[in-house]
């Protein structure tokens, strides 16, 4: 790749994450969860796999839930990306997934966390009706080695019925 | 003083941050200037090292250095030290920090390409030639000690590493004289932990070259400490090392690996900061993995189906090294005889040198194996007595009455085993209720429609709490918050939290006004690790010890300010109150007088600080037990199994957080599925892996995982202040036994006989075609 | 686990796009990233050029046609599984995206991706191959269609030169007036979203008489290629389709020749055929006879 002219391995890109625009050069190899972790310093977003397995990279994308490690961030160009750290609102409220993770101990290490989080806010936040079978299949590529994933089950189930404005 | 937090499901301190993506990982931690790491690994199982060229790797632009054995010096060209030493192994080896000469596995680290970023020093590692003598490989864990296998290692004249031998009781005599005896051959499959965050090591060394801060992403950061205070030459006070949040442990990071050490003396080396993050395709090859064995066994059972002897032979692959000794061979053999009261046993045990991926401790250690061996045998009187399989148990199980039980096995220590507390019966008894009466008259209408379902049942016996000690500090600041320090860090169980419970109903506070400060070895100067269900045991008792002792002296202190009787004195809401009246003290003010004053000196008897210190030595072991049910169904035409229930009651004596708890066990039970449906380590003849990547290795998934029902059982333990028992594997040990056992009930009009696994569908097919 | 340099490109319109693929080498193109990507992290492919076709806006169109329905090779999983057009014309194509992944990789992976790909038990090329789907190809040289049944090469290779691209395909759907079209799809996988072990795709048209008069049943996961079961197809045709029947014709599913790899055998994989097709048709049955119409 010595040929390979600067040009063509690196561009220039825009980006709006959690509300906040961004431009950087990157290099043009880089997956986009490297990018928001090393060049935004987002590191709420995990690497677990890197080869699109865990969904511990989970971000959520021009409103879709996607796997940051099997996207390059040139791709990112002009996009809206919400990630872990962009849950939450402003003043520090919990996003209902996250309260409900707290609650129900939906989480032991942490690691496959923010995938879990944001996967199930996107789903949740488009259909609040999903019930156990759907909940575990919107999670079912997300690896979690800790809980057995029932509590993360449990956690949802909460989550939703208050999305729904039940309690 | 009342018990509001012990005992509680209180939410955990943890996750305020790492619910909202502000936890710190090793890889999350900025560290201006750091360089990053790839290791160059040996793609053979089995090879000498001729020569490296590493020029072309050097020359890439971006490469700041390509270090092999040679560069780093003598250190990192010698064997690592056994983490537990095993004097009964003749030939002990160990792999060196970067491999010196030779390699015995896929994955062996041989050199180290440092670079301005990972991908750079990924491009060039690609570029390091390392020219090798492939020599033949040992993977046949079955021929390992058979005349012309291949040696694992030149240094060897046979792939066995030692044997272990274990047990009581006359066994000729109980074989000759039982009604029964039944002959088993038996095997279980290695997987790996797969901690959803890889190891990962950053170093940064000062510029004088005279302290070194590291960070591991490891269970055990004072076993780090000391490797490198020692490796290294330099007093410990000198070696600072952080286990930031760590993304799971399982076992296998508990081990000081090859990049420990590595990875610190190239930071020295170069004198820049240094970052190695394991990669998965690495954690495949390079991390430790478990549970490779094969086993002959016999039981002698009584005409009522009571076992009454169990003898065995067992080959144990530990891989290419003994990192810990033989620490995994010898918790198999300890985990004999389980929950049975058996009046025989004899057990050896061949520890097997092959050159694959070395083996740890993986969560559960060898009990998960001894479990799976011991309930085959028990399910196996069962069947051919045409008995319950929970009567088996029953009439074999320790009976309550026994307690405190030797068993007749010794400890590490040479003293006898002996069980603590506990009803094993009553236990299996409430998982039996929990699961329900009428799954007989379920599976035979079942059966009628042409279905297939199975109960399963397993029971164990785990020893928790291993010696020796771990620590804890708590001080009371002057601003009334509590600090408290320990060496017990945690990847995920909760220990601030269930700590924080347990000081704060000591202190009359609440758990949100404690720090608890776990992990880094500058803030408590000693500390043991994260292993073996040991941190509620060892870990809980330091911190209860040290609350009870700041309480005296808080009491002791504002008796003196308040003018009061000791006996009077209560602690509430972060005061010292004189009880029935408003005097009070503050627990801040109490900490502030304590602090001390220019030219004031204490009052008499006090010394400075409300603040307190204790270790917490683990003498005598605990046991938890439990029984686990669970029901399946397997479908005869694709193999498929769904598991439809799982039940679990479990006994881990007092409990602390019982939410936690339930997490430990579901957890745990999820693994064990994995390690009985899913996990399989496949290597080839030549020792290479064939499943590296999560397309190819299966990990549980929400989907196929039940619901997993708990009932609690506390018989305290005698043996901690606290009454506590360990509960971090207790899910996992019998949880693989539980659903073969299950499976092979579901395919019993087929005669089908489960003797290993993992099992996949392909296999069951195979059965049920046989039966 | 990093990938390699390489050049980046994102043509703007297929003109672009076969301009690039006249002029480069050692090229790979990027279309939802789900297969491509995890072989640049692992080191698997070394392109020189990856060819982006995100941004091509005409290759995600999804429209019915007088040839069949036409899908952009560039249509996510996604928006291809909920699709009111393949809801209606080609239910077991959504039926199929079921099985594929997770939401995740449904929200960036193609249709064309899967096509390209080629994994032999995937499940997307097993549906091309039910309904003769004909795959659009473009390239300097210019523009050309392919049968499935000429689609797959050899072991995960597409029927494409070094300079060629998937722009989309079309897939002839049953427009069969006053017939009761029934489908069915099954798979057997270790874990939910897995690529299958076998998979069997049933599409069957029945008259009042619940006589076939068209049936087509394609397998995956039995050969490199999908492979469609004609021997069985043809022994449905002019019979009344019961469970019997069924019974017959997917044991048929297992006496075709069976690929071998290092951890299913033959056998099993046969088992798994009969078994997925006798589900498949057993689907296709109820519901044509269920008073759905397709
Ligand atoms: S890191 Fe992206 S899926 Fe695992
Ligand atoms: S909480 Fe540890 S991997 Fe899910």
């Amino acid at each position: 790749m010595s040929e390979l002219d600067h040009a063509q391995t690196t561009r220039h890109i825009r980006v709006t994450v959690n509300g906040v625009s961004y431009e950087r050069d990157v290099l043009t190899r880089t997956h986009l969860g490297d990018f928001l972790r090393q060049e935004l310093g987002l590191t709420g977003t995990h690497l677990g796999c890197e080869h699109g397995v865990c969904g511990a990279c989970t971000i959520i994308l021009d409103g879709q839930p996607i796997r940051s490690c099997l996207m390059l961030a040139v791709q990112a160009d002009g996009a809206v990306i919400r990630t872990i750290e962009g849950l939450a609102q402003a003043d520090g409220t919990l996003h209902p997934v996250q309260e409900a993770f707290w609650d129900k101990h939906g989480l032991q290490c942490g690691f496959c966390t923010p995938g879990m989080l944001t996967t199930l806010a996107a789903v949740l936040e488009a259909d609040p009706t999903m019930d156990e079978t759907a909940i575990r299949e919107a999670i079912s590529g997300n690896i979690c080695r800790c809980t057995g994933y029932e509590t993360i089950v449990d956690a949802a189930l909460q989550a939703a019925s208050r999305m729904r404005g039940g309690h | 003083m009342g018990a509001r937090y012990f005992g509680a499901a209180v939410k955990r301190l943890e996750d305020p941050k790492l619910i909202t993506g502000r936890g710190q990982y090793l890889d999350d931690i900025p560290m201006p200037g750091v360089l990053h790491v790839a290791v160059v690994r040996s793609p053979h199982a089995h090879a000498l090292i001729n020569a490296i060229d590493a020029s072309m790797a050097r020359d890439h632009a971006g490469v700041v250095a390509v270090l092999t054995a040679a560069d780093l010096g003598e250190m990192a060209q010698k064997p690592m030290p056994m983490m537990a030493p095993a004097p009964m192994v003749k030939t002990p080896l160990t792999q060196s920090p970067l491999a010196n000469g030779s390699v015995h596995y896929v994955g062996e680290a041989v050199a180290l390409v440092v670079a301005e970023s990972r991908a750079v020093a990924e491009d060039a590692a690609a570029m390091v030639m390392v020219d090798y003598d492939p020599l033949p490989a040992m993977v046949d864990l079955a021929h390992a000690l058979k005349d012309g296998a291949n040696l694992a290692n030149k240094a060897l004249q046979s792939n066995l590493a030692g044997t272990l031998k274990g047990g009581f009781g006359d066994v000729a005599g109980v074989f000759a004289k039982a009604a029964h005896v039944f002959k088993e051959t038996l095997s279980l499959h290695r997987g790996g932990c797969h901690a959803m965050e890889c190891r990962g090591v950053m170093a940064r060394p000062d510029p004088a070259g005279n302290r070194i801060d590291i960070w591991s992403s490891t269970q055990s950061p004072y076993m780090v400490r000391r490797a490198l205070a020692l490796c290294l030459g330099m007093d410990e006070a000198s070696v600072r090392v952080t286990a930031p949040d760590v993304g799971g442990g399982f076992g296998p990071k508990a081990v000081v690996y090859a990049e420990d050490y590595a990875i610190p003396m190239a930071a020295r080396h170069l004198g820049r900061p240094l970052k190695w993050v394991e990669d998965r395709g690495e954690h495949f090859v390079a991390t430790t993995q478990q549970r490779d064995q094969l086993w002959e066994l016999e039981v002698a059972a009584d005409a009522q189906g009571r076992m009454l002897g169990v003898r065995g032979h067992c080959l144990h692959d530990n891989g290419a090294y003994l990192p810990y000794g033989v620490v995994l061979p010898v918790t198999s053999m300890s985990s004999f005889p389980g929950p049975y009261a058996l009046e025989a046993l004899e057990i050896s045990l061949d520890v097997i040198y092959t050159n694959m991926v070395p083996n740890t401790p993986v969560r559960g250690a060898g009990r998960p194996n001894t479990c799976f061996v011991l309930e085959r045998l028990a399910d196996r009187v069962a069947r051919e007595l045409g008995i319950p399989r929970e009567d088996v148990r029953r009439r074999s199980f320790v009976q309550a009455s026994q307690f405190p039980y030797e068993t007749g096995m010794k400890a590490r220590d040479g003293s006898p085993v002996s069980y603590d507390s506990g009803d094993y019966v009553q236990c299996l008894d409430l998982a039996v209720a929990k699961f329900g009466s009428d799954f007989k008259a379920r599976q035979d209408k079942a059966r009628a429609e042409g279905r297939y379902i199975g109960m399963g049942i397993a029971s164990y016996v785990e020893d928790t709490g291993l010696a020796p000690y771990e620590g804890a500090t708590i001080r009371v600041q002057p601003n009334g918050k509590v600090l408290l320090l320990t060496g017990a860090a945690a990847q995920g169980q909760g220990h601030k939290t269930v700590f924080a419970q347990i000081a704060a109903d000591q202190l009359g506070i609440s758990p949100q006004d404690i720090t608890v400060e776990a992990g880094d070895t500058s803030l408590f100067p000693l500390g043991i690790g994260t292993i073996a269900s040991r941190v509620a045991v060892t870990g809980g008792s330091s911190v209860h010890m040290a609350a009870v002792e700041t309480r005296a002296k808080a009491i002791k202190v504002a008796s003196q300010v308040l003018e009061a009787q000791e006996a009077d004195l209560v602690l509430e809401g972060g005061f010292v109150k004189v009880s029935g009246t408003d005097r009070q003290v503050s627990l801040g003010q109490l900490a502030l007088m304590l602090h001390g004053n220019f030219g004031q000196p204490l009052p008499a008897g006090i010394a400075p600080g409300l603040s307190a210190t204790a270790f917490y030595e683990a003498r005598q072991t605990t046991f938890a037990n439990g029984t686990n049910l669970c029901e399946v169904e397997v479908d005869i035409e694709t193999g498929a199994v769904k598991i439809l229930r799982y039940v679990v009651a479990h006994d881990c004596g007092t409990l602390i957080n019982p939410m936690l708890v339930d997490g430990q066990i579901r957890g745990g039970v999820v693994h064990g599925i994995g390690n009985a449906l899913f996990e399989r380590m496949i290597y080839d003849e030549n020792g290479q892996p064939q499943t590296t990547n999560y397309g190819e290795y299966l990990l549980p998934l929400a989907t196929e995982m039940p619901r997993i029902e708990i009932v609690h059982m506390e018989s305290p333990s005698p043996r901690n202040p606290i009454g506590v028992k360990g509960a971090g594997e207790g899910g996992t040990i019998p949880a693989a036994a539980c659903v073969i056992s299950a499976i092979e009930d579901a395919l019993s009009p087929f005669n089908a006989r489960l003797k290993s696994h993992p099992v996949s569908p392909q296999d069951l097919v195979q059965l049920v075609d046989q039966g | 686990m990093k990938a390699s340099a390489f050049a980046y490109h994102d043509p703007k319109t297929v003109q672009e796009l076969n301009s690039l693929l006249g002029s480069l080498e050692n090229v790979r193109i990027l279309a939802g990233g789900q297969s491509l990507m995890p072989m640049l992290n692992m080191r698997y492919a070394f392109p020189d050029h990856v060819i982006d076709i995100n941004h091509i806006a005409d290759l995600a169109e999804l429209a019915m046609t007088p040839a069949g329905l036409r899908i952009g090779a560039m249509t996510r999983q996604r928006i291809v599984r909920e699709h009111p057009l393949v809801l209606q014309h080609a239910p077991v194509l959504a039926e199929a995206l079921h099985w594929v992944g997770h939401v995740q990789t449904r929200a960036r992976g193609t249709i064309g991706g899967s096509l390209c790909h080629l994994d032999p038990a995937a499940e997307q090329p097993c549906i091309a191959a039910l309904y003769d789907a004909v795959l659009h190809v473009s390239g300097p040289r210019g523009a050309r269609d392919v049968p499935m049944r000429d689609w797959v090469v050899s072991y995960m290779t597409p029927n494409l030169e070094p300079d060629e691209a998937l722009l989309g395909l079309t897939l002839p759907v049953w427009t069969t007036q006053g017939q009761n079209v029934g489908h069915g799809f099954h798979e057997f996988a270790r874990r939910h979203g897995d690529y299958a072990i076998v998979a069997a795709a049933a599409l069957v048209s029945l008259d009042a008489g619940k006589v076939v008069r068209r049936a087509a049943i394609a397998l995956a996961g039995v050969d490199v290629k999908p492979v469609r079961l004609d021997i069985a197809e043809q022994a449905l045709l002019g019979q009344v389709l019961d469970h019997d029947l069924i019974a017959t014709v997917s044991a048929m599913a297992a006496t075709i020749e069976m690929m071998e790899d290092a951890h299913i055998t033959p056998a099993y994989r046969g088992r798994l055929a009969q078994t997925m097709t006798k589900r498949a048709l057993t689907d296709a049955l109820n519901r044509a006879t269920g008073g759905r119409n397709v």
